[in-house]
């Protein structure tokens, strides 16, 4: 059993009158199932509206299930008297980091979540010590939230929930209001959790680029999943990603045209490194064929 | 026509130990119709400097030409300045208030002292624009997706007819489609209608691929200003400053770096493709 499982995963959002009548039921998550492997990086792709952030906030019992269930580390997050143990073992980073910080010092905010369980004082500063310096940000520990950037501020919001210390943690789209240099650390501190830590990542994003580290990506679409594999195996399906109102990184995109263009440039391309491995051989033996 | 920043300087609680600096001596001038691509890291003045240009803000030294007048002189009227230059904030979608789309959109006419006639009519031609098609006008704006909502935002800001139009970040949150979607209906009014577009961005790709000009922003200063290909020239000093150029221009300096005769002034993937094409001796084959 993988450390998250849902299985027949049915959510509606369901709207009410001022009779209580129902209005309109929106199905959000259709019959899923998934199994998420401990210490794996797994990305969520989807267009706005796929069910990424539905399935996301059942995951720490958010939201209860409509029909099917959830387990995190075998609890169903169906049981009430398991919400906060659930909520312990997978934590959440959201996309504004301004909606997520509350004390007046970094240090501060990152305790907040051990004191408001009841850690012991001395355990609480021993886990915000680890948490800042698991993001790189212990030289800001004394500083005031508002002066951060804001990957700095997504970075402080991470360590809250380490502080926490979570077997998994979730992000949905956490760099989506940052700059490119924001973004770059926090996928890098994110990445670092998960290979250092062994902490399972679900990272939830638009960014493309951000997802070629995963271990696998799974494609949402009207609340199922449509596809499913490493990074290499979904960039490879272009048309079908299109289809699906996503993209490609830019370069994996301009190898994919390179290759419609007759290039031997090979598919599911993801880095600038290996296409410029593939491009060198070509580009040398073609100039020196034309000349 | 055009807007015209002269010495524009602005300190944030001046006098105070909190005084910072925001704006330091900035100066350009945007002529009518430009796409210009505005993109800095977080806190480098790029908001600051827009809501200067619709008179939100005024600056604590220097002047804003609108079309040769002085906007923060005697007598200018600021009402007249916002209906030409509309600005979209971040997230615009909070904004939205009213039971229907149609009615959210007729607010900001109605507010010009329009008739309901005039502003319903300015409100469906917004949404048209907008790209909103009719069957949702009737509905309430909170029942749509992400992307229409912003589409709804952005026609509230239309229906005001400007002639610049300042987005801010306005694909943030969406999903690929819906980004290209909204850059595209933006570049269709650039187009079409000949309206000046100042872009918000940190999608260095997205820049490179619809700006006219793009206008770096770091520490209140104007670091850089130029083309798209001029300016991610300095990719590395772009980098210093938190921003980065887009993939293909890395792709195409390494190329040159390993003794190939590659182009580097490629932005986009059309451009770098080209290039490649050339290189490899395959001209014929686009």
């Amino acid at each position: 059993m993988g450390i998250i499982e849902a299985a027949g995963l049915v959510f509606d959002y369901i709207r009410r009158d001022e009779n209580d009548n129902i209005e309109s039921v929106d199905r959000a998550l259709d019959h899923l199932d998934v199994q998420i492997e401990k210490g794996s990086f797994v990305a969520i792709l989807g267009h706005n509206g796929s069910g990424k952030s539905t399935l996301a906030k059942h995951i720490n019992a958010i939201l209860c299930p409509t029909e099917g269930a959830v387990w995190v580390s075998g609890m169903d997050t169906r049981e009430d008297d398991r919400i906060w143990e659930i909520r312990k073992r997978a934590g959440m980073v959201f996309q504004n980091p301004d909606n997520q910080i509350i004390g007046n010092v970094v240090e501060e905010d990152v305790g907040f979540g051990p004191e408001n369980i009841g850690v012991p004082t001395d355990e609480i500063w021993k886990r915000v010590d680890e948490s800042l310096e698991a993001v790189n940000m212990t030289a800001f520990r004394y500083k005031s939230p508002n002066k951060l950037s804001g990957g700095q501020k997504q970075r402080v919001a991470i360590a809250g929930v380490m502080a926490m210390r979570p077997e998994c943690i979730i992000l949905d789209e956490p760099t989506a209001m940052l700059d490119p240099t924001g973004r770059k650390e926090v996928i890098r501190t994110v990445r670092e959790l998960n290979r250092k830590e062994g902490i399972t990542v679900i990272l939830i994003t638009h960014y493309m680029e951000e997802v070629v580290h995963a271990d696998r990506v799974i494609v949402m679409e009207g609340g199922r999943i449509a596809m499913d594999g490493t990074p290499r195996d979904i960039f490879s399906r272009v048309e079908e990603l299109k289809s699906l109102r996503l993209d490609v990184p830019q370069v994996t995109e301009l190898a994919y045209e390179l290759r419609k263009a007759g290039l031997d440039v090979p598919e599911g391309i993801l880095s600038q490194e290996e296409l410029l491995e593939c491009l060198l051989p070509v580009l040398s033996g073609g100039s020196g064929q034309s000349i | 026509m055009s807007i015209r920043a002269e010495a524009l300087t602005y300190i944030y609680n001046e006098g105070t130990a909190l005084e910072q600096k925001a704006l330091d001596n900035v100066s350009f001038e945007i002529p009518d119709g430009q796409f210009v691509g505005l993109i800095g890291h977080t806190g480098s003045g790029k908001s600051t400097l827009i809501q200067h240009l619709n008179g939100l803000i005024k600056p604590t030294s220097g002047k804003i030409y609108y079309n040769g007048s002085d906007i923060c002189g005697e007598g200018y009227r600021l009402k007249d300045l916002r209906s030409k230059v509309g600005l979209v904030f971040q997230y615009p979608e909070h904004q939205l208030f009213e039971v229907t789309v149609l009615a959210d959109v007729c607010y900001g006419p109605r507010n010009l002292g329009l008739s309901e006639e005039e502003a319903a009519e300015r409100a469906r031609d917004a949404l048209s624009l907008a790209g909103m098609k009719e069957k949702y006008w009737n509905q309430s704006p909170f029942d749509l997706s992400g992307g229409q909502k912003r589409r709804v935002a952005i026609a509230g800001v239309l229906a005001m007819q400007p002639e610049v139009l300042i987005l801010d970040e306005p694909t943030a949150g969406l999903d690929p489609m819906g980004r290209d979607e909204i850059l595209e209906q933006i570049s269709r009014l650039h187009r079409q209608r000949g309206m000046t577009i100042i872009l918000v961005s940190h999608s260095m790709e997205d820049v490179a691929e619809y700006a006219d000009r793009l206008m770096v922003m770091n520490r209140g200063r104007l670091a850089f200003d130029g083309t798209p290909r001029q300016v991610f020239e300095h990719y590395r000093e772009l980098e210093e400053i938190g921003l980065a150029a887009p993939q293909v221009t890395y792709l195409a300096y390494a190329l040159r770096e390993h003794g190939l005769d590659m182009r580097t002034d490629v932005t986009t993937v059309k451009e770098a493709r080209d290039a490649i094409l050339e290189l490899a001796g395959m001209k014929g084959k686009r």
